[in-house]
């Protein structure tokens, strides 16, 4: 995975709360068995004016000029801005692969579905909690100004606003250790693999059918 | 010191080690494969080097993508070429990596991963049971911690035999008293959603309390805790009492002779001490629940079927309004519609929700001696496995479908989520005992409205929702 230190960008504004992963990344996509190619199919359905397929070519496909990532002020926005309970659905890791293969490198909301929000970090994608009421003056701000654009560093736990405010985020410690250092999650478990031994063979006394 | 609650509990009989910040290491006893969230993962061990901690923890099935039809051909009845070589690679991959039971596509064994866990006795309680999908919380329903996860997590399991989480908080949702006739399981689960949102559940394991919830099959509880995760809770979970170690006995892989007495001691310790502690409780009466309908796009859009379509410039949460807006758009419907107005166009009975015999059962009952209405595009019933057709066939299920105009399929994930052919067309309406009524998810620009067995077979005759109750 890919270090997550500081980084900064165009945010691009999705209005819209509950959004699933259905919507992230539509269902005919899952049937590949690459962990790639799956940014030109993000949100497929509300991108593109006709019906996507795993193996068709994306380059001519008639475009939703209306939806948000095909306004031409948001074209390269690596920060999105979304609302409550982004992410809820399925448990399909494509969604997190297909937002960041895209380009988005952050998302600040406030709040998101439980899944998503693991699957998200596993990869280095760094998922921002903030309070409605600021992600609401984001928004504002978002719309009326063009090129707007947000920092966030990992290390300071901070949102930075080109007017010079800066929000604070939570994030768990582990996970920002392995986000700031781009760490393998299975390595670090296996380093205490004499631990999962141990506790297996406790397991299997105490409950044998179970092996 | 205040007692434990079951989730405690099995938390507690899992844990290997934990950090001072909470973070810990959960050991994982079964480990449910499918052909979808596998081959990525399966794909990472290789390139790594790594080798799979305890293949014998590994049941695997071909589910989401496999045909319900044309099964005589064999492989190829599965015209999508891209569906079958996920359904090859998942052949290939537990031929590799290796399996306690693989029921691969055309066993008659194989089905939708939540049913054919628990009918095989693969999923036990006490367990800690997690799978590439998020309506694994189904599995909690035998007092077991099960967990959806994604594609990294899968290949972490499989490297490691433990899941790296910090716990969660616990919610008692209380059903208390007994339901009515022709309400199920299903009803509770939208009337909770209805109550808490979707997001309502998120941070928490769920324990399902309650006379209610005891009044309950096991088969209805795990309709209950297969849709925790629509109420925004990865956990959803069921006390142990006589009615789960009962539908444990006999199972393929359940314990016999001694080591089932051992266990059956066991699993009775399975439930939360009287004075265990809940950060969150929910109380719902049983006696106001009534059949459920869904009328937006999320599960929480949802009213009962006596209810009418609302009104979005009644809401004052802007952002609710506009979702409200956006869904009556999408879903092509007015605001203050009756439900019993709205007709349909397709009816899907199945999946991992509600495909299992009662629920075959309670749609054959509204079914029998009554015929599919004119303006029904389709009616197809999906059972959840090769075993749960089966013995649906024995009790000649399948003749009173077929003979009121249903289809009658072979088993899998089917229109639930349309990855196979089995798919709404823009702009049909659909009654559905699947579990996510999302835009797009049964086909794009279907309309899904979701209801339990009963009130989708009714909805078949009918034409349009019904209360099942008053169906004449």
């Amino acid at each position: 995975m890919e270090k997550f230190v500081r980084k900064e960008g165009l945010v691009a504004p999705l209005d819209r709360a509950n959004v699933d992963t259905d919507a992230i990344i539509p269902k005919q996509f899952l049937k590949s068995i690459k962990r790639t190619g799956f940014g030109p199919n993000l949100f497929d359905e509300w991108r593109y004016l006709d019906r996507g397929e795993p193996d068709s070519d994306n380059t001519g496909r008639p475009l939703n000029a209306d939806f948000v990532l095909n306004r031409k002020r948001f074209e390269g926005a690596t920060v999105l801005l979304a609302r409550e309970n982004f992410g809820c659905g399925s448990s399909r890791e494509h969604a997190p692969w297909a937002l960041q293969q895209f380009g988005i490198q952050t998302i600040i909301a406030p709040s998101f579905a439980d899944i998503f929000y693991n699957n998200s970090l596993k990869n280095g994608l760094l998922l921002i909690t903030l309070d409605p009421k600021i992600v609401d003056k984001l928004f504002r701000d978002t719309e009326a100004n063009e090129g707007y654009r947000l920092a966030v560093d990992l290390e300071q736990q901070t949102v930075s606003t080109p007017a010079g405010d800066s929000y604070k985020f939570d994030i768990d410690p582990h996970r920002k250790h392995c986000m700031l250092n781009g760490l393998d999650d299975i390595g670090l478990t296996l380093a205490h693999a004499d631990d999962i031994r141990a506790f297996e063979a406790k397991h299997r006394t105490a409950q044998p059918w179970l092996f | 010191m205040a007692g434990k609650t079951l989730y405690d509990k099995l938390w507690d009989s899992h844990l290997v080690r934990e950090e001072a910040d909470g973070t810990a290491m959960i050991y994982i006893d079964r480990h449910l494969v499918h052909e979808v969230t596998s081959p990525q993962a399966y794909e990472g061990l290789k390139l790594a080097g790594r080798k799979v901690w305890r293949s014998d923890s590994v049941v695997a099935t071909a589910d989401h993508n496999t045909p319900t039809r044309n099964w005589d051909k064999g492989m190829a009845g599965i015209t999508d070429q891209v569906s079958r070589l996920q359904i090859e690679t998942l052949d290939k991959n537990i031929k590799e990596f290796k399996a306690k039971v693989y029921f691969p596509f055309l066993d008659k064994r194989q089905g939708i991963v939540h049913v054919i866990g628990p009918e095989n006795g693969a999923t036990l309680p006490g367990m800690t049971v997690v799978c590439g999908d998020s309506h694994t919380s189904t599995h909690g329903a035998f007092g077991a911690l099960a967990f959806g996860i994604g594609t990294s997590e899968v290949e972490h399991v499989l490297a490691t035999q433990c899941m790296v989480m910090k716990k969660y908080k616990n919610m008692n949702i209380a059903v208390e008293g007994k339901l009515g006739t022709g309400v199920t399981a299903k009803d509770i689960a939208l009337a909770v959603i209805g109550k808490i949102g979707t997001a309502g559940g998120t941070g928490h394991a769920i324990e399902f309390t309650g006379s209610a919830i005891r009044g309950l099959s096991m088969e209805g509880r795990m309709t209950l805790c297969n849709m925790a995760i629509e109420a925004g809770a990865r956990t959803g979970m069921v006390a142990v009492d006589d009615k789960t170690i009962e539908y444990c006995k006999g199972r393929m892989f359940s314990p016999t002779g001694a080591l089932w007495d051992k266990a059956a001691a066991y699993w009775r310790t399975l439930t939360s001490d009287p004075d265990a502690k809940f950060d969150t409780v929910v109380t719902l009466r049983a006696g106001d629940i009534v059949p459920q309908v869904t009328w937006g796009t999320s599960p929480e859009m949802v009213t009962t079927v006596s209810g009418r379509v609302p009104d979005p410039a009644k809401e004052t949460n802007p952002v609710k309004r506009e979702g409200y807006a956006r869904a009556l758009q999408y879903m092509d419907l007015k605001p203050n519609t009756l439900i019993t107005e709205i007709s349909i166009d397709k009816v899907f009975i199945g999946a991992c929700t509600n495909s299992r015999i009662e629920d075959l059962r309670a749609a054959a009952a509204v079914a029998k001696g009554r015929k599919v209405a004119g303006n029904v595009k389709l009616a197809m019933v999906v059972p959840g496995s090769g075993l749960v057709k089966a013995q649906a066939e024995q009790e000649g299920l399948d003749r009173i479908f077929r003979e009121a105009g249903f289809e009658w399929r072979e088993p899998g994930c089917s229109m639930c989520l349309g990855m196979n052919e089995d798919q709404l067309s823009p702009g049909e309406r659909c009654a559905s005992t699947s579990n996510r009524n999302f835009e797009g998810r049964q086909g794009p620009g279907g309309r899904t409205h979701l209801v339990s067995p009963a009130m989708a077979a009714a909805a078949a005759v009918a034409g349009h929702f019904v209360d099942v109750r008053n169906l004449e």
